[in-house]
């Protein structure tokens, strides 16, 4: 089943085209990485397709359904309903964790599941203290954010998005603000969680990591995809710039 | 005439100073929020109608405003003033003074609150109203406490501007009172009863903030 599907999508920003011409599909239990210089789109990639940015012309489609759509010129957005419907569908890890500072932990992660969805309050908590294990965060329910550290705020953001059960999850360079040892934490996390076949979409710029653990890789610059394929041709490209990108890398290395 | 009967004649204007104190309080806090939203507002005529207000209750004396209220409409509509509309007119006066003071105080909060804890509260599904109540707001009372603090403790000494209009608050009556005892006694006893009032104040204050500090932002 297609989870996320994107078309011909546009953005700019002043004048200034981020996005050129973007189309991508994510099925479910697919793990897409997309990797690319700075500057080449991603991140705006990903806030267009989590309703954080508006896209300028193209088409949004979630399940199946139709959020945006495109008359050829512009894009056009559907009802107020259909939007928080899709929203419903997804769950994005930001780069800088966003946690909420004033909630603890477990409040950070319950909060959302009550208010919004209106679930039942025992029955999150119960989930929440699951998710807190699973995340290697057994008994730091009641600490607040400033009390942990980068990788385990980020770990926190994530069971947050968990909680709500999202059917595909975003993360924005989910390690760029962390040192060598804490992104090792998260990766291992993200790791699992593609084991238990979470459909997600990442942008990162761990290669590695990005090379191990997706199904499919999307290699984007200056706002076109230049290439969408699995992990091994990737980094066996005949491509031009994809070569020269992760040629780069592989010197360094 | 010693300390302590200056102390009992002016406790009854002590008490009506702390009353414009609360009042004050209670009308230009939630006041001020409102006025926020009209300069934070997208609608650029709302926005530079509460600029000008706000410009007008910062750029003129509050006892200039007071005599506005409460002569004003004497003056502008021919009312019949009546006695009771003295203690409004300083409460009004004094409300919407500091309703913009603290409207600017709220809006420098909000506008220093991180873009990601709105897009944050967006991904997770919950409303404007619900972000802004829940998540913004408390965060921003944390980080305005201090300068609220401020205002506060000048609204305390600023109650003295009601003599102004002839409102016997604690401070009219300590003048009339060293006036006919030809004595500075009662202004010592009004700045002690200022002093202790403020102390009271940044005690409180204190606090909210400590109450606060659980968290960091």
């Amino acid at each position: 089943m297609c989870v996320l599907e994107m078309k011909h999508i546009k953005k700019s920003f002043d004048g200034n085209e981020i996005l050129k011409d973007i189309s991508f599909r994510v099925n479910e239990g697919d793990v897409v990485s997309i990797i690319g210089p700075s500057g080449s789109g991603k991140s705006t990639l990903l806030r267009c397709a989590t309703f954080l940015e508006t896209i300028d012309d193209g088409e949004l489609l979630y399940l199946g359904k139709k959020v945006v759509e495109s008359d050829g010129k512009k894009a056009i957005y559907a009802d107020k309903n259909s939007v928080k419907k899709a929203m419903e569908c997804f769950g994005l890890v930001f780069q800088n964790f966003n946690l909420f500072p004033h909630y603890s932990v477990l409040k950070n992660i319950i909060d959302a599941p009550i208010r919004v969805q209106k679930r039942n309050k025992e029955e999150v908590i119960k989930e929440a203290r699951e998710l807190l294990k699973k995340m290697g965060l057994e008994g730091r329910e009641d600490a607040y954010p400033c009390q942990l550290s980068g990788g385990q705020q980020q770990r926190v953001s994530i069971a947050r998005a968990l909680a709500l059960k999202p059917q595909i999850l975003f993360f924005d360079e989910p390690t760029s603000a962390l040192d060598p040892e804490l992104t090792i934490e998260i990766l291992k996390v993200i790791k699992e969680l593609a084991k238990e076949k979470m459909t997600m979409v990442i942008v990162t710029h761990e290669m590695d990591f990005a090379k191990n653990v997706s199904s499919k890789m999307i290699f984007m610059d200056k706002g076109f995809i230049v290439e969408e394929t699995t992990p091994e041709e990737m980094f066996n490209s005949k491509n031009q710039r994809t070569m020269e990108f992760l040629g780069k890398y592989k010197n360094v290395n | 005439m010693n300390m302590i009967d200056i102390v009992l004649q002016l406790a009854d204007g002590m008490m009506v100073t702390i009353m414009i104190f609360m009042l004050t309080l209670i009308f230009s806090l939630p006041l001020g929020l409102i006025v926020t939203t009209g300069r934070m507002s997208k609608n650029y005529l709302l926005q530079a109608v509460v600029k000008v207000y706000i410009s007008i209750m910062r750029g003129t004396p509050l006892m200039l405003q007071l005599l506005v209220v409460y002569y004003g409409p004497y003056y502008l509509f021919g009312c019949k003033l009546s006695p009771e509309y003295r203690g409004i007119a300083v409460i009004i006066g004094f409300s919407i003074n500091y309703a913009a003071y603290f409207a600017e105080i709220f809006r420098s909060g909000i506008s220093s609150m991180p873009a990601g804890q709105y897009e944050a509260a967006k991904i997770l599904g919950y409303n404007k109203f619900q972000t802004f109540i829940f998540i913004i707001l408390p965060q921003v009372i944390k980080r305005i406490l201090p300068a609220i603090t401020n205002e506060v403790i000048t609204l305390v000494k600023d109650t003295s501007l009601a003599f102004s209009i002839a409102y016997s608050e604690m401070f009219s009556g300590a003048k009339a009172l060293a006036a006919s005892e030809k004595s500075m006694l009662p202004f010592v006893v009004a700045a002690i009863f200022y002093y202790i009032f403020n102390f009271a104040v940044a005690t409180v204050m204190e606090l909210f903030e400590d109450k606060l500090s659980y968290y960091e932002i």
